[in-house]
């Protein structure tokens, strides 16, 4: 219990920072933070699997490549706005009040549905934690159920590979 | 009696400092083969037989000035040693190193030689490696040199290269042990065929297992792939500009990743702890000598090898190594289904 | 034991966080660390309700979110840099037309 809040506590601050501040060099590596909190947060929630693929995948590949570009670009000193843009101070406040009116409204929906059933998490429904994060399972619903799911992702994959190539090249 | 609580703690603590005892042999090790390989003496003042040399180096570093260039960012300048080293010994926390055993009976359950027995250790080590290049490129970027960002930038792109390599030769033994937990894969390894060949993985895997040093070589920036720490070209590579603790922080993370990766390798290829003529409990003395041997050939390989230049290294990873694992895994797969493991 | 509400809220506050970047900031890099912020946030309302039901699908579908994430980053990475190279800004206040 105390875990949980621990990481939600530091996921959530470490996200706001990633919007809220200057350096997008700061960023990256606070979100890469996020990441190693929520990495626990689903350990807490029995699938270690799950955690240590979003850190070998999130924070270990696609933050590494946000890093590169960073540095690439020369991008850690952020443009000031110029005035009456969308980040002065004006719309940066309207723009909070209407982030904090959207968490209400979201929590608001995802909270009452929770009244049909109970019990969640306390018990789970009939799975016991054991097998449930087992890598077997996964992978017996993953090329099961999912297969089609899992080829099209190969593609996508590879798509994403020569595209990212292609776009940025000097000359074709 | 003990109670197991305690008992963890002390292998903890017992881990950490073997694990520093073993970089500091490493250092003394590392000069002394170079010594005889070029045909000349090692250290051999400080201490008999110059055993005592790690002591003196790591005394000169910590008197040193530590240095910081002007344009240092300076969280992260001090941020990345402190990644480095934290990620070097937090890797060795889900190997294990002997059965299991009761302390010659002083606990009151037996108790694996191995910090946390979690079921996906495997990838547990390269989550962790994975977060190790973090250190690395800050270091590279804060350190505002020319010299450092070059380095760092090599040497993360290749170890992200050569992580491909190292994954695939991981997933191939994972289907030939059908578990992620490497006390599970130790475990698939005891016993012998014939009465005298050990049943282990590297006379299954043998490609998978000469893909996999080489991955790990390239994985800890060693020679022959050690271009991003070219003294010839680059000063230093990412620790230009470090100094006293910060850069014995580096030094201590690139050892321990050494170790850590021959364990690994020991673990999943040459049988872990399992040997002939011990009894399993004293089984940690062959992990030893086993890990003393594939350390020996790291050395061994650093002076006597050239250099890779960057662009070879490269291209040896993406086009010779990374087929060569994924046939690897393709075949084991369909050995596993036809022969039945 | 913590309640799913309490996950669920988790998830709400992250997505509103990354929805406030991707409005607010003038930085494209920033802009994609705020969608990546975004569907973190749906990873975890994904595997809470995995385990709330007791089935392996959250994870298999947390994996899928992450794999299209990683493809998404790096397509959009790649346009950022051809960005940068014609206008050698990333504030994409400055990119208003389609042909210049």
């Amino acid at each position: 219990m105390v875990l949980f809040y621990l990481f939600g506590t530091v996921a959530v601050v470490a996200s706001l920072l990633v919007v809220l501040q200057r350096n997008p060099m700061h960023s990256v590596l606070l979100l890469i933070v996020s990441f190693v909190a929520l990495a626990g947060l689903y350990i807490l929630l029995d699938s270690p699997f799950a955690a240590v693929i979003q850190i070998i995948i999130y924070a270990g590949a696609i933050m590494v490549l946000f890093l590169f570009v960073v540095m690439l670009l020369n991008a850690h000193k952020e443009d000031d706005p110029p005035a009456g843009s969308l980040t002065a101070g004006g719309p940066l406040r309207i723009g909070a009040v209407l982030a904090v009116v959207l968490t209400a409204e979201l929590i608001w929906a995802l909270v009452r549905a929770e009244g049909t059933r109970d019990g969640l998490l306390a018990g789970g429904a009939g799975a016991d934690p054991g097998t449930l994060g087992s890598v077997r399972e996964l992978g017996r619903v993953l090329f099961t159920d999912y297969a089609f799911a899992f080829e099209v992702t190969s593609i996508l994959i590879i798509v994403a590979m020569v595209g990212a190539v292609v776009l940025a090249k000097r000359e074709l | 009696m003990i109670p197991v609580y305690f008992a963890q703690v002390g292998i903890i603590f017992a881990t950490f400092g073997l694990l520093l005892l073993a970089a500091a042999i490493m250092v003394y090790s590392e000069r002394k083969v170079a010594a005889i390989i070029q045909q000349r003496y090692g250290p051999y003042l400080v201490g008999p037989k110059g055993m005592l040399q790690p002591i003196a180096d790591v005394v000169k570093l910590i008197f040193k000035e530590t240095l910081r260039p002007l344009g240092a960012d300076r969280l992260l300048f001090m941020l990345a040693p402190l990644i480095s080293a934290t990620a070097a010994f937090a890797a060795f926390a889900v190997v294990p190193f002997g059965a299991k055993t009761t302390l010659f009976g002083l606990l009151d359950t037996p108790m694996s030689l191995q910090i946390a027995d979690v079921n996906v250790a495997v990838l547990v080590i390269f989550a962790i490696t994975s977060v190790s290049l973090y250190g690395i490129v800050l270091a590279g970027w804060s350190s505002n040199s020319k010299y450092s960002l070059l380095g760092a930038l090599r040497s993360v792109s290749q170890m992200i290269s050569y992580e491909l390599s190292y994954g695939l030769s991981l997933a191939s033994v994972i289907v030939v042990a059908g578990s992620l937990s490497l006390t599970d894969i130790v475990n698939a390894q005891a016993g012998t065929w014939l009465g005298f060949i050990p049943r282990w993985f590297v006379f299954l895997q043998p490609v998978g297992f000469v893909i996999f040093m080489i991955a790990g070589i390239a994985e800890t920036n060693r020679a022959p792939f050690d271009f991003p720490e070219a003294e010839q070209e680059l000063v230093a590579g990412y620790h230009t500009e470090y100094s006293s603790t910060p850069f014995m922080m580096f030094f201590l993370a690139e050892y321990i990743n050494m170790v850590t990766a021959a364990a690994v390798a020991t673990d999943l290829f040459l049988g872990g702890w399992h040997g002939p003529w011990l009894p399993d409990y004293l089984g940690w003395i062959w992990f030893l000598i086993k890990i003393g041997a594939i350390l020996f050939f790291y050395i061994w390989m650093r002076w006597t090898l050239p250099r890779l230049r960057y662009d070879q290294l490269m291209t040896f990873g993406w086009k010779v190594l990374l087929p060569l694992a994924a046939v690897n895994l393709i075949v084991t797969a369909a050995g596993v289904i036809y022969f039945g493991y | 034991m913590v309640p799913l509400e309490h996950y669920l809220t988790l998830s709400a506050i992250l997505f509103a966080t990354g929805t406030m970047g991707v409005f607010l900031r003038r930085n494209v890099i920033t802009v994609l660390l705020s969608i990546e912020v975004m569907l973190n946030a749906v990873n975890v309302a994904f595997i809470a309700f995995g385990r709330a039901l007791g089935s392996a699908d959250g994870q298999v579908i947390m994996f899928f979110v992450v794999t299209v994430a990683a493809a998404e980053a790096a397509v959009g990475l790649a346009i950022v840099i051809a960005l940068f190279r014609h206008r050698e800004t990333l504030n994409p206040d400055v990119f208003t037309s389609l042909k210049w």
